[in-house]
C-alpha cells in the first residue's frame, strides 16, 4: 500500500470517498515528505503546518457531513505552486534576491481557483530566478535537485514543481511555461506537464517573465490528473485581458477514446541528429510513437520550416518583454533596496545587487533589442518570424491532429555542467519554444527512461484550444 | 534675458507651432484598474495593486475611456480606427511605478482630424491682405489622438534628501491630441486651445480644469524665414497650465529663436519650461539627453477593436457642440453674435441658458429668448462671486425664465423684476411666490390707476397748469407720484397713457 503522498489525485480522492483516507492524513504525510525530502531543494517555502491541517480537517468534516457534492474537484488535495505565483499567504520570491522578502497583498487568479476547488496549497516551489533558465540552477535559493539522480538538474524553470511531484512532496503542482519551463522539467523528472493554449489560464498574479509567451499549467503524476487540474484552472478572467472567453470543456472526457484513426505528425526538423539529440532520447520517443501506431494512429511526416529560427526569435521576444516587465523591480516600493545618494544610484545598485547573472544578461539583451535603431532589426523581425512559425503550425495541423516530438535533446544533465555556457543552455529549449511562440498547447508525458534510469518525456503539440486532442493522445502514450 | 525684436525683424520670420494637448478623461475609474480616478483625495488612497506596479498584475482597458476618446475623435473630425493598439513607453521615473507608461504609439485610436480657428493677421506673411469672410478662419489639422495612462505626482521637498510620491493620479486616463504644425501665432495657438477645451467640456469627457492639470499643453515652436520650406529647429515647451502662459511662453520663445538666428547662432532642439514669474523659458533637457523609450506593443493587452455598431452607438450620444449651438442661438433663437458667443464659450452658462429656454412657453417670441440671454449675461453673471458659481446659484434656469416671462407679460416692471431677482438669489424662492407674498404684482388696471391719477390731478393744480401751459416734462413727476402711491407696482406704460389723456382732459 502506497503512502497517501504517492498517489495520483484521482486515487487520493477515491480513498477520501471510500473512507480509507482523510485530507488531514494526506496533508500531514505530504508535509512529512517535504521535510524528509529537503535534499531536493524543491520548495522555497512551506506554509504553516497547523493552518494547513486545520484547512484539511474542514474538508474532512464537510465530507463526513455528507456534503461531498458541494466540495470542489480538488477538495483536500495537497498541491504546490511555483514561487512566481502570488499568494497572500507567505512570500512570493520568484526565486530572486530582489523579491526574497516580497509578500503579495493579493492572490493570483489560479490560486483563487485552486482554493475554490478545495485544494490545500502546501507551499511554494523553487525555480530559476524570475523563470529565466532551463535547469533550475539560477535560483537565489540554490539549485533544485533531480529526484532520480540528486547530482542532476531537475530542469527549468519550474524545476521545483516537477521535482516536488516526482519526489512525492505534493500530489500535483503548478508551473509556468514561457519557452518550455513546464514541459522540460516534467520530462527530466518523469512527470506529466501541460502548457495550455495561450489565454486558456489567467496570468493575473503570475510574476511576468515574457507576457506574450507565459502560461500557467499543471504538473501531475498522470494524464487524468492533468485533465482534472486543467478543468479547475482554465477559463476567462476579467483581470487578464488576454485570457480567452472560450468555454472550458470537461477535459477528462477526452481520455480513454483511444487514437485509432488519428493522424500523428512527426516534424522532420525535430528528428535530425543535427540538433544534438541524444540517441537514447530519440529511441524512447520512437517507442512512444510506436505505441500510438500500435493503437491505430497513423504517422504522417510534416515540416515546420522555420524551426531553425525559433530559438533566436524566442530570445529576442522574451528578453525584450522581460526587460520591460522587470523594470518595476527598482527598489522603490517593494523588494530589495540598496541605499544610495541619489535616485538613479538607488535604482542601479538595487538592481545590480538584486538580479543574478542570467536575469541581468536577458535584461541587457532585451534593452538592446528594443533600443532605437535596433527595434526593426531585432524585435520587429522576430515578430515577423513568429508569425511564420505560427503559420507553420497552422499548415501542419491542416494535415494532422497532433504533432509529437522530443521535449528536450537530452535527459537531465549534471548540475553545473552547462552553467558556464548560456548559449548551450538555451539549446535545451529547442523543441519546446515554438509552441510558446505559436501560442498552441503542448505537454510532456513520460515515455521511458535512459539506461542510466533518467526519465524521458514525449512532447505532444495540438492546435490552439484543442487540449482535448492532446490529452487523448497523451493518455495513450501513458499506457 | 528678454530679447527685444523690432517689428521689422520679426516680420521676416514665419512662426510655426504644433500643439500636443493632454486631456484628462472624466471616468469614474482609472484606465487600466478599478481604482477611483477622482481628483483631490488624500495621497495614495486611490491605488490598486496595478497602480502600484506590483508583480503579477495586469492592465484591463476601461471601455468608458475608449468611448470618451472616440467622442473626442468624432467631435474633432477624425477617422476613428477600427483597430488600434497599446504600446509600452519604457523609462525609469519614481512616479511611473511599472517602469513604463502604457500609451498608443504606432496605431492610435483616432487620426487625421481638424479644428477650425480664427486666423490671426499677425501670423500672415508681410503684405498679405487682412483675412475676410471665409479666410478669417482656417483648419488646423489634427494628426492623431491617442489614449494613455497618466503618471503619478512627485513632490520635491525643499532641502530634504527625499521626494514624496502620490500615485492617486497614476493610471488616470488621458487622451493626447496632437496637431500638425499649422499654427502661425501665439493667438492662433490660444484660440485653438480654447476651442479644444470648450469641445472636450461640451462632450462631457473632461472637466478641462487647467489648474488641476486636466488640460495640459506642450507647444512645439520654431521659426523660419518667410518662403523657406524646411522647418526650423524646434523647441518643445512643456506643461503650460494657462492660456495666458501659453501665449506669453510662445511669444518669448519666438523672440528668443529669432534673436538667435539674427545673431548667427543655431537654435538647438531641446525641451524647455516656462517660468511665469520671469516670463521666460529655460532649458530642461537637450535632444542629446532625451530618452530612448524603447516602445514596443503592450503584450498584456489585446488590440483594441471597435466595430461599426459600437461606433454608431457612440456617435448617437454626441451632444450639440459649441459651433452648432452658436449657430442655433443665432438662427433659431435670434440672439446677437455677441450674446451667442458669450453663452457658448462657457459650457455651464450655455447649459443654463438652454434650460431656461426649455422652460419658456412653446410659442414664445424670439424677444423672450433675447431677454433671457440678457438677464443671464447682464444680471446673473454680474452677481456671481468667487464662491457661488452657476452650478450652485440658487436661481435655477426655469425660475429665471419665469421671471423674464413675468416682465415680458407686464405682470411686473423691469425695476420690480430686479428686486424680485435679488430675493430669488437670496432665498431661491419662486418669482410668483415672492411677488404674491410682497404684493408686487404690477397694476395695469386703468380703473384703479385712473382713480389714483384723478386724485393726483385734483390735489396738484399747479403742475397740471404747468403741463397744460406746454411743459411736457412734468409728466415724469406725475409718473413718479403714481409709482410712489403704488409702491412701484403701477404699470408705467398704462400710467403714461392715462396721465397724458387725463392731463389733456381727454378723459
Amino acid at each position: 500500500m502506497k503512502n497517501l503522498n504517492e498517489l495520483t489525485i484521482h486515487q487520493l480522492i477515491q480513498s477520501f470517498e471510500s473512507g480509507e483516507a482523510t485530507a488531514e492524513g494526506a496533508t500531514s504525510q505530504v508535509l512529512d515528505a517535504i521535510e524528509a525530502g529537503a535534499e531536493y531543494n524543491a520548495y522555497i517555502s512551506v506554509f504553516e503546518r497547523d493552518a494547513l491541517l486545520q484547512k484539511a480537517r474542514e474538508v474532512d468534516a464537510a465530507r463526513a457531513a455528507g456534503k461531498s457534492a458541494e466540495l470542489g474537484l480538488l477538495a483536500g488535495v495537497p498541491i504546490a505552486v511555483k514561487d512566481n505565483i502570488c499568494t497572500r499567504v507567505g512570500k512570493t520570491t520568484s526565486g530572486s534576491k530582489m523579491l526574497a522578502n516580497f509578500e503579495s497583498p493579493y492572490d493570483a487568479t489560479v490560486i483563487q481557483k485552486l482554493e475554490a476547488a478545495g485544494a490545500i496549497i502546501v507551499g511554494k516551489t523553487n525555480m530559476d530566478e524570475l523563470s529565466m533558465g532551463s535547469s533550475s540552477e539560477t535560483s537565489y535559493f540554490g539549485a533544485v535537485r533531480n529526484p532520480h539522480d540528486i547530482e542532476r538538474v531537475a530542469g527549468g524553470s519550474s524545476g521545483g514543481s516537477a521535482a516536488a511531484v516526482a519526489a512525492n512532496l505534493c500530489l500535483a503542482s503548478l508551473g509556468t511555461d514561457t519557452g518550455g519551463s513546464i514541459r522540460q522539467p516534467a520530462s527530466h523528472c518523469g512527470v506529466v506537464g501541460v502548457k495550455p493554449t495561450y489565454g486558456r489560464v489567467s496570468r493575473y498574479g503570475v510574476v511576468a517573465y515574457a507576457s506574450s509567451l507565459d502560461q500557467v499549467g499543471p504538473m501531475t503524476r498522470s494524464v487524468a490528473d492533468a485533465a482534472l487540474m486543467l478543468e479547475v484552472l482554465c477559463g476567462e478572467d476579467p483581470l487578464d485581458a488576454t485570457s480567452s472567453a472560450r468555454e472550458v470543456p470537461r477535459f477528462r472526457d477526452a481520455l480513454g477514446k483511444g487514437v485509432k484513426g488519428l493522424k500523428i505528425g512527426i516534424p522532420k526538423e525535430y528528428q535530425s541528429g543535427e540538433e544534438g539529440v541524444d540517441p537514447q532520447v530519440l529511441s524512447r520517443v520512437r517507442e512512444g510513437i510506436d505505441r500510438l501506431v500500435a493503437a491505430g494512429a497513423e504517422v504522417v511526416p510534416v515540416t515546420l520550416p522555420h524551426t531553425e529560427y525559433a530559438i533566436a526569435t524566442y530570445y529576442l521576444v522574451a528578453a525584450a518583454e522581460a526587460s520591460s516587465n522587470l523594470a518595476r523591480l527598482d527598489g522603490a516600493r517593494y523588494g530589495l533596496r540598496v541605499e544610495a545618494d541619489n535616485l538613479s544610484d538607488m535604482y542601479n545598485k538595487s538592481r545590480a545587487e538584486g538580479f543574478g547573472d542570467e536575469v541581468t544578461r536577458r535584461i541587457i539583451l532585451g534593452t538592446y533589442v528594443l533600443s532605437s535603431g535596433f527595434y526593426g532589426q531585432y524585435y520587429g523581425k522576430a515578430q515577423q518570424v513568429r508569425t511564420r512559425i505560427q503559420r507553420d503550425f497552422d499548415a501542419a495541423f491542416e494535415e494532422v491532429d497532433v504533432l509529437v516530438a522530443p521535449v528536450a535533446p537530452t535527459a537531465a544533465f549534471r548540475i553545473g555542467e552547462k552553467s558556464d555556457d548560456p548559449l548551450t543552455m538555451y539549446l535545451a529549449d529547442i523543441f519546446t519554444i515554438s509552441a510558446n511562440l505559436a501560442g498552441i498547447p503542448a505537454m510532456s508525458v513520460p515515455c521511458g527512461k535512459t539506461d542510466e534510469g533518467l526519465p524521458v518525456g514525449l512532447q505532444i503539440l495540438a492546435p490552439a484550444f484543442d487540449e482535448e486532442m492532446m490529452l487523448r493522445v497523451a493518455a495513450e502514450v501513458e499506457q | 534675458m528678454s530679447q527685444k525684436i523690432s517689428e521689422e525683424i520679426r516680420q521676416r520670420y514665419e512662426v510655426v507651432i504644433g500643439l500636443e494637448v493632454h486631456v484628462q478623461l472624466r471616468t469614474e475609474t482609472k484606465i487600466f484598474s478599478g481604482a477611483s480616478a477622482a481628483y483631490g483625495a488624500a495621497p495614495n488612497t486611490q491605488v490598486s495593486p496595478l497602480d502600484l506596479g506590483l508583480p503579477g498584475v495586469l492592465p484591463v482597458l476601461n471601455m468608458r475611456a475608449v468611448e470618451f476618446a472616440m467622442k473626442a475623435g468624432f467631435a474633432l473630425n477624425c477617422e476613428v480606427r477600427e483597430w488600434s493598439r497599446f504600446a509600452r513607453k519604457n523609462y525609469f521615473y519614481p512616479d511611473m511605478p511599472k517602469g513604463y507608461q502604457i500609451t498608443q504609439f504606432e496605431h492610435p485610436i483616432c487620426e487625421f482630424g481638424h479644428l477650425e480657428v480664427a486666423v490671426d493677421p499677425a501670423g500672415l506673411a508681410p503684405g498679405a491682405d487682412a483675412p475676410q469672410g471665409a479666410e478669417a478662419t482656417k483648419k488646423v489639422r489634427i494628426l492623431r489622438i491617442h489614449m494613455e495612462e497618466d503618471a503619478g505626482k512627485s513632490t520635491h521637498v525643499e532641502g530634504q534628501p527625499y521626494s514624496l510620491v502620490d500615485l492617486n493620479r497614476a493610471g488616470v486616463p488621458l487622451i493626447e491630441i496632437v496637431s500638425e504644425p499649422d499654427i502661425r501665432s501665439a493667438s492662433e495657438a490660444v484660440d485653438y486651445l480654447k476651442k479644444l477645451r470648450n469641445i472636450v467640456v461640451y462632450l462631457g469627457i473632461s472637466d478641462g480644469n487647467m489648474q488641476e492639470g486636466s488640460f495640459r499643453c506642450d507647444a512645439n515652436v520654431s521659426v523660419r524665414p518667410w518662403g523657406q520650406e524646411a522647418l526650423g529647429t524646434r523647441s518643445e515647451l512643456k506643461n503650460i497650465n494657462s492660456f495666458k502662459f501659453v501665449h506669453d511662453a510662445i511669444d518669448f520663445e519666438v523672440n528668443r529663436q529669432i534673436a538667435m538666428l539674427e545673431s548667427g547662432e543655431k537654435v538647438v532642439q531641446e525641451t524647455r519650461l516656462y517660468n511665469p514669474d520671469k516670463g521666460e523659458t529655460f532649458s530642461m533637457r537637450s535632444k542629446e539627453e532625451s530618452h530612448d523609450y524603447r516602445y514596443f506593443p503592450e503584450p498584456d493587452l489585446p488590440p483594441l477593436v471597435i466595430d461599426s455598431a459600437w461606433m454608431e452607438r457612440v456617435k448617437t450620444t454626441l451632444p450639440e457642440l459649441p459651433e452648432a449651438r452658436r449657430a442655433r442661438y443665432l438662427g433659431e433663437l435670434g440672439l446677437s453674435e455677441y450674446d451667442a458667443g458669450v453663452l457658448t464659450d462657457d459650457f455651464l452658462l450655455s447649459e443654463y441658458f438652454n434650460e431656461a429656454v426649455a422652460a419658456c412657453p412653446k410659442d414664445a417670441k424670439p424677444s423672450l429668448y433675447k431677454s433671457v440671454a440678457n438677464w443671464i449675461i447682464n444680471e446673473l453673471l454680474a452677481r456671481l462671486d468667487g464662491e457661488t458659481g452657476l452650478a450652485d446659484v440658487k436661481v435655477r434656469p426655469p425660475q429665471l425664465a419665469r421671471l423674464v416671462q413675468l416682465i415680458d407679460e407686464d405682470a411686473i416692471s423691469g425695476k420690480i423684476g430686479k428686486k424680485v431677482f435679488d430675493e430669488m438669489l437670496a432665498s431661491g424662492a419662486e418669482p410668483d411666490a415672492i411677488i404674491e407674498a410682497k404684493g408686487l404684482k404690477q397694476i395695469s388696471d386703468s380703473g384703479a390707476l385712473g382713480e389714483i391719477i384723478d386724485q393726483l390731478i385734483a390735489e396738484n393744480p399747479e403742475p397740471v397748469a404747468d403741463y397744460r401751459a406746454g411743459n411736457n416734462n412734468i409728466v415724469g413727476w406725475f409718473v413718479g407720484q403714481v409709482m410712489k402711491a403704488t409702491r412701484g407696482q403701477a404699470n408705467p406704460k398704462v400710467v403714461n397713457k392715462l396721465l397724458v389723456e387725463k392731463l389733456r382732459g381727454d378723459a
